[in-house]
């Protein structure tokens, strides 16, 4: 048996689903970044299986869509930690639910 | 595309995102955080993108993980203490994955085997990056620049 789209589809909604946990129930900041990190790579093993299964020749979009989404999704990261250090050194906490003031 | 390989590769990252996801100890998570995408990278070798595989290992393992650990060593107080763990936030991830599956197992025609294609080579995607995607490229360049700038700005400590 070759791994067909539907195997691929499946994986990659289990990894969206495990970041999804990690995001949800987990009251760390950094892990909800790890969290979001591993839904955005669920969502470009998506692109890249979709454009493997696809009907060939076809222009590689989907490899395209997949380098651009890895390079927001670092500056992505590199936006959210700091904004973990920044709150970090005003609240003395990383835990989401003691963050609960806009004015600090 | 080996059947074997795949399924080794399969098992490999999601148990790594699971142990990302529940380890109660931050700097365990991060690391299962970069076994899960040397995981994904594997998917991507395994599809025939090789470019994107390497790119993947460069930006996550290489700089996001490194970034993460960084961050957790500079917010000591309570990394070593977030046990809490919400079950409601599981039940969320099983019902979404349910409507997923259920959605993936009733669409037709995803059960066909890959076509076969010539490998991609990265001279072809240099091209394709410097014609057709010169403006996204560009504009990705300001962002990560906007956003490293914003990063820096962000961390920076303020004099008083």
């Amino acid at each position: 048996m070759t791994p067909t789209l539907q195997l691929f589809l499946i994986i990659s909604a289990a990894l969206f689903c495990i970041g999804l946990l990690a995001a949800l129930s987990r009251r760390h900041a950094i892990f909800i970044l790890i969290g979001i990190e591993m839904m955005l790579a669920a969502a470009g093993l998506n692109f890249i299986a979709f454009w493997r299964f696809g009907p060939q020749p076809a222009p590689p979009t989907g490899v395209m869509i997949t380098i651009f989404a890895i390079a927001i999704a670092a500056a992505e990261a590199a936006v959210g930690l700091a904004l973990v250090i920044a709150v970090y050194r005003h609240y003395r906490t990383t835990n989401v639910d003691q963050i609960d003031q806009l004015k600090g | 595309m080996s059947s074997l390989g795949f399924f080794l590769i399969a098992i490999f990252t999601l148990a790594a995102g699971l142990a990302a996801a529940t380890m109660p100890k931050l700097i365990h998570a991060a690391l299962c955080f970069a076994l899960t995408f040397v995981g994904v990278a594997a998917f991507y070798f395994l599809l025939g993108a090789e470019f994107v595989g390497l790119v993947q290992v460069f930006v996550y393992v290489g700089a996001v993980a490194v970034l993460i650990v960084f961050t957790i060593l500079l917010t000591p107080r309570d990394a070593e203490k977030d046990r809490s763990f919400k079950w409601s936030g599981a039940w969320i991830a099983l019902v979404v994955f349910g409507g997923l599956l259920w959605a993936i197992l009733k669409t037709p025609r995803l059960g066909t085997a890959a076509p076969v294609i010539s490998a991609l080579s990265v001279r072809q995607i240099g091209k394709i990056l410097m014609t057709d995607y010169v403006w996204p490229l560009q504009c990705v360049g300001v962002l990560l620049t906007a956003a490293l700038i914003g990063a820096l700005v962000l961390v920076m400590e303020e004099k008083r």
